[in-house]
């Protein structure tokens, strides 16, 4: 019992001292503290990571803010929300960090906001995309950067509308993203088109889809349309059986994400075709703010770059415009100063704003049609759909939320 | 009718998939005893190696069937020889161990093959090539069916029919059912029992392999692929009866039948229904569907529990001077420290309940994240629905887990050795599934947010002091119950039941309270670790939870009182460190654990009590 606890003493003795002596130097850096899933989701969050020290390094080149560095502090919290939550305390209390950040799982993002409402601390959420971070649980501290599930649901229904299909069928992975996806998809669809009915649904617990029972349970509905929300290695197997077994053939498809490269290149040449997706075509935005990113990107990773690049890209940048805005990083004066504030993404696509009605930034995704070029999967006839345009009006929003911010 | 027909050989493809994995573990575990955890990562490293193989050409000289063919039967193989090398270098080492010590071991292997995959093969998810032969598909009634599906629907019954004859005709299958029945009797008659582990242990790898190399034109090889397999390959051996293939065919069978109509029924049932099937079937059959009784009085074989001994007076005056130390530093250490130090003591008092039902109960729990789970969210929803008082939730969380714990162990306690565990991970699942899915009440996966201590025990020093009480306090009281004449009863139904009830001690009612005790003092620490977080979550009562508790306590060693201490304090504090200090803190923790089970067998408490002894 005694060598338990003395290894621990020994370890944390160091660790004490350094905080202190850093943040008595005036000048030191600014500190962020960054938590994600990074055991739990390499390959989403590898490329984010990258992004993330792209855009620091760009900072740091430039001079820093007033001379001060950026510094970031990574921690994993390998999926778990209490892991996530202990981090949090770890970076604001030994640390000093002077914001939080990050959040993949839409979990992990609730527990880092409500630490931060609680603790009076600044949270720049990057990844989670649940509704609830920002309305029926948003607090003031705490700002997100993706267009939302909401959002994402909204894009694709726009489309959707357009499509003669009346009978649609829905599939998503058995959790609160993709339940609330298909509730919104299902209930903007109808208000858009109150002629379209929905024959069947399909829920595969996530990472473990039985994707041949799942294709055929979806077949014998017989839909029009399918609606999809499966990613990743659930995307994968449920695409192949699909594919096999012509589920797609003479259907229309809808899908979340499924444009965006993390999730469309590990189909290679089986991506299926003619989907109506949100993503991102990276090799095809050739203007001068995102060719820029890209020839940077792959200078300093010598890979190319995924979405998560460019959430984590824009969400340093974000962070250190709202610090240039506040003039130093005390957490009321960025709230001051995040809210209302406008920045430039890499996208390219002009300035995004975080509201201050609900905190949501208005960044926005790409939609557009899967096609195979040179046996891989890319986006074709694509847009880019503002964030802004994809929220509920303000009254709604403002009955969403809890309490005024 | 033609849809229901393609559904159910859609269920039988899966049930074919199912089988091979759960073949090799049931194997595994027929002759050696040993849970074998690391079973999903033999799965997981037999379809990279197949994506290796296959999509780097070894076997192109060969020609483009075998291209394929090839490369999946190489990995097979390779895999095998994974197998073995884990068997010769680490399990070999400690068969004496107590029971489920193991398990330990290949946990740790778990968490060096997530960490070497992913630096081996990257994060991407890849996709393997279809079979020659076997691309597209036909029709069946009118409905398209893949060709590949089809070819699996075979592999499963040939796989088994290879497997009679190799164990029924073959000297080597001969012994491995000798062993299987009694391994001390084959022992005895000379057979050389390394060997024929090492063989066993081959066997099971290589099944393992070719179940994933063949999962390679069905599915994306991913770092998922491990944890994806294990509990419904634990499942399908459970609910078939161990050691026995004929029950865990037939499991896979049943669980792939269910799981392809359920969802036409109950689309969201996908999370649950594997968990339901297997309480269900251990309710009615005890030791699954083709299970036999374990022979004799131990459902496992293993050394006997040493007889418990007072603590040496060091020891005391040890915990003495800790306890002391550990009421300064509320005074003395920050913040950040003393909500480390508050987790630890959660851990500990999480530990030493499940050590309460598993040491002197006898009863090894695989889902003791259920009662620590049913105390977190009984706080939580007081605080949310009722807005109650802190001191409101801490009360009502041992009732609600002691009363989930009385529910679940009337089950579970009339079971032996692993099934009785599963049958805990069985009801864990329930309960984790109802939490992840009662949106309503629960907040599914996203929560309950808000579950801030009063503002009185708000500042960290007071909340440390608290659960410094409540915690330690809850571990000396389990202490003293175990030396109790309600421990001495519990003890004597563990090591003689026969004996026990003869002088009239009921064990099934002994066992069953203990059991809900266990449960009540898991749920005081899922309530304190609750307050200290904020929030709740389903992942509270996940099996990764679970297994935390079950590797400190096997990690601190079963058979000490102070074990699930040592063992709480080094598994988190481990952890704890090694997150901040290095991305790779899997593989580092694994290889610790690792080295910890071979120079350690006893467990660290163990370890040191035989140090202690031999000095004296």
């Amino acid at each position: 019992m005694t060598l338990g606890v003395s290894r621990r003493g020994v370890l944390a003795a160091p660790l004490l001292a350094t905080p202190f002596l850093a943040r008595a130097q005036a000048g030191g850096p600014i500190k962020i503290g960054e938590i994600n899933s990074y055991t739990a989701q390499p390959a989403f969050l590898a490329p984010y990571r990258n992004g993330w020290i792209l855009a620091m390094e760009q900072v740091n080149a430039a001079g820093g803010l007033n001379g001060r560095p950026i510094e970031t502090i990574f921690r994993d919290d390998a999926g778990r929300p209490e892991d996530a939550v202990r981090h949090a305390g770890e970076l604001v209390n030994n640390e000093r960090v002077d914001l939080l950040a990050g959040g993949f799982l839409s979990n992990v993002g609730l527990a880092l906001s409500d630490f931060a409402n609680q603790n009076r601390r600044l949270f720049v959420a990057s990844e989670p995309l649940t509704d609830a971070l920002v309305w029926s649980r948003g607090n003031r501290f705490t700002f997100r950067l993706r267009p939302s599930t909401y959002m994402q649901a909204a894009m694709l229904v726009e489309e959707a509308a357009k499509l003669p299909a009346k009978r649609w069928a829905t599939v998503a992975p058995n959790y609160e993203y993709g339940q609330s996806a298909v509730r919104w998809f299902k209930e903007l669809l109808s208000r858009a088109r109150p002629d379209v009915e929905f024959v069947g649904e399909q829920f595969p617990a996530l990472g473990r889809i039985d994707a041949g029972a799942t294709v055929q349970a979806l077949a014998g509905t017989r839909p029009e349309a399918i609606f999809n929300v499966t990613f990743g290695a659930d995307l994968t197997n449920f695409v192949r059986q699909g594919n096999t077994r012509g589920l797609f053939e003479r259907r229309s498809v809808a899908s979340m994400l499924t444009g965006e490269p993390e999730y469309l290149e590990p189909l290679g040449d089986e991506a299926p075709e003619g989907w109506i997706v949100t993503g991102y075509p990276w090799e095809q935005i050739n203007n001068p703010t995102h060719t820029a990113f890209r020839t940077a990107y792959r200078a300093r990773w010598n890979a190319d770059p995924k979405l998560g690049s460019v959430v984590a890209y824009d969400c340093v940048t974000s962070i250190v415009a709202g610090l240039r805005k506040a003039g130093n990083p005390e957490t009321e004066a960025m709230i001051a100063a995040l809210r209302g504030l406008t920045f430039a993404t890499a996208f390219g696509t002009g300035d995004v704003e975080y509201r201050a009605l609900d905190h949501q930034s208005t960044l926005g995704a790409f939609v557009g049609k899967t096609v195979l070029r040179n046996g891989r999967g890319t986006m074709a006839d694509w847009r880019y759909a503002p964030g802004g345009s994809y929220l509920p009006s303000d009254e709604v929003v403002r009955s969403m939320r809890p309490a005024p911010v | 009718m033609e849809d229901l027909l393609v559904q159910g050989l859609s269920g039988l493809a899966s049930a074919s998939s199912l089988f091979l994995v759960a073949a090799g573990l049931t194997v595994i575990f027929g002759v050696t005893r040993v849970v074998n955890f690391a079973h999903g990562s033999l799965y997981m490293l037999g379809a990279y190696l197949a994506w290796t193989f296959v999509t780097r050409g070894a076997f192109d000289f060969l020609g483009p069937f075998w291209r394929f063919w090839g490369g999946v039967i190489a990995a097979a193989l390779a895999t095998g020889a994974i197998g073995a090398v884990i068997e010769v270098t680490l399990l070999r080492r400690i068969y004496r161990a107590p029971e489920l010590f193991q398990l330990l071991a290949t946990f740790g292997v778990v968490l060096v093959v997530q960490d070497a995959t992913l630096w081996l093969w990257g994060p991407q998810d890849l996709l393997g090539p279809r079979a020659p032969l076997l691309r597209g598909a036909i029709e069946i009634m009118g409905v398209r069916f893949p060709r590949y599906e089809l070819f699996l629907i075979a592999v499963g019954p040939v796989v088994l029919g290879l497997l009679w004859l190799l164990f029924h005709r073959t000297r080597f299958g001969v012994l491995v059912r000798a062993a299987t029945a009694d391994r001390e009797m084959v022992a005895a008659l000379g057979v050389n029992q390394a060997l024929l582990f090492t063989g066993v242990f081959a066997l099971g790898a290589m099944l393992a392999g070719l179940g994933g190399a063949l999962q390679l034109p069905r599915e994306s090889v991913n770092l998922q692929m491990d944890l994806s397999i294990i509990t419904e390959a634990f499942v399908v051996v459970v609910v078939g009866g161990l050691g026995s293939l004929p029950g865990a065919f037939l499991a896979a069978l049943l669980i792939g039948q269910l799981s392809a109509f359920g969802i036409l029924i109950l689309p969201k049932i996908t999370l649950v229904l594997v968990f339901l099937v297997m309480a269900a079937v251990l309710v009615v059959r005890p030791y699954g569907l083709l299970g036999k009784p374990p022979q004799g009085l131990h459902a496992v074989s293993g050394p006997p529990e040493p007889l418990l001994a007072p603590a040496p007076k060091a020891l005391r005056v040890a915990g003495a001077v800790l306890l002391a130390l550990l009421l300064v530093a509320a005074g003395v250490l920050p913040d950040y420290e003393l909500s480390v130090l508050t987790e630890v003591l959660v851990a500990v008092l999480f530990a030493a309940s499940l050590h309460f039902i598993m040491g002197p109960g006898g009863l090894a729990s695989f889902g003791h994240a259920a009662y620590f789970g049913a105390g977190a969210y009984a706080a939580a929803l007081l605080v949310k629905h009722a807005g109650a008082p802190m001191l409101a939730g801490l009360l009502a969380a041992p009732l609600a887990a002691g009363l989930m714990g009385l529910l679940f162990g009337w089950f579970c306690v009339r079971l032996s050795g692993v099934y009785a565990a599963m049958l805990t991970l069985a009801f864990a699942q329930i309960a984790w599934s109802t939490a992840f899915q009662w949106v309503e009440v629960t907040g599914g996966d996203n929560g309950i947010l808000g579950v801030w201590p009063d503002a009185w025990a708000r500042p960290k020093p007071v909340f440390y002091l608290l659960a410094l009480v409540l915690c330690l306090g809850g571990a000396l009281l389990l202490r003293r119950m175990i030396w109790s004449p309600f421990g001495a009863a519990l003890r004597a139904g563990r090591d003689s039941p026969l004996r026990a009830e003869a002088i009239g001690i009921d064990t099934f009612r002994t066992r069953w309270f203990a059991f809900a005790i266990a449960a009540g003092f898991a749920g005081v620490a899922g309530a304190i670790f609750a307050y200290g977080k904020g929030s709740v979550f389903p992942s509270m009562l996940g099996i990764p939870r679970s297994v935390d508790a079950l590797l400190m306590v096997l990690l601190g060693g079963v058979q000490t009182l102070a074990g699930p201490i040592v063992g709480a304090v080094a598994l988190t504090g481990l952890q704890e460190q090694l997150v901040r200090f290095t991305d790779h803190w899997r593989a580092v923790l694994g290889a610790t654990i690792i080295a910890l089970v071979i120079f350690f067998p006893q467990g660290l408490a163990g370890a040191a009590r035989g140090w202690w002894e031999r000095r004296a």
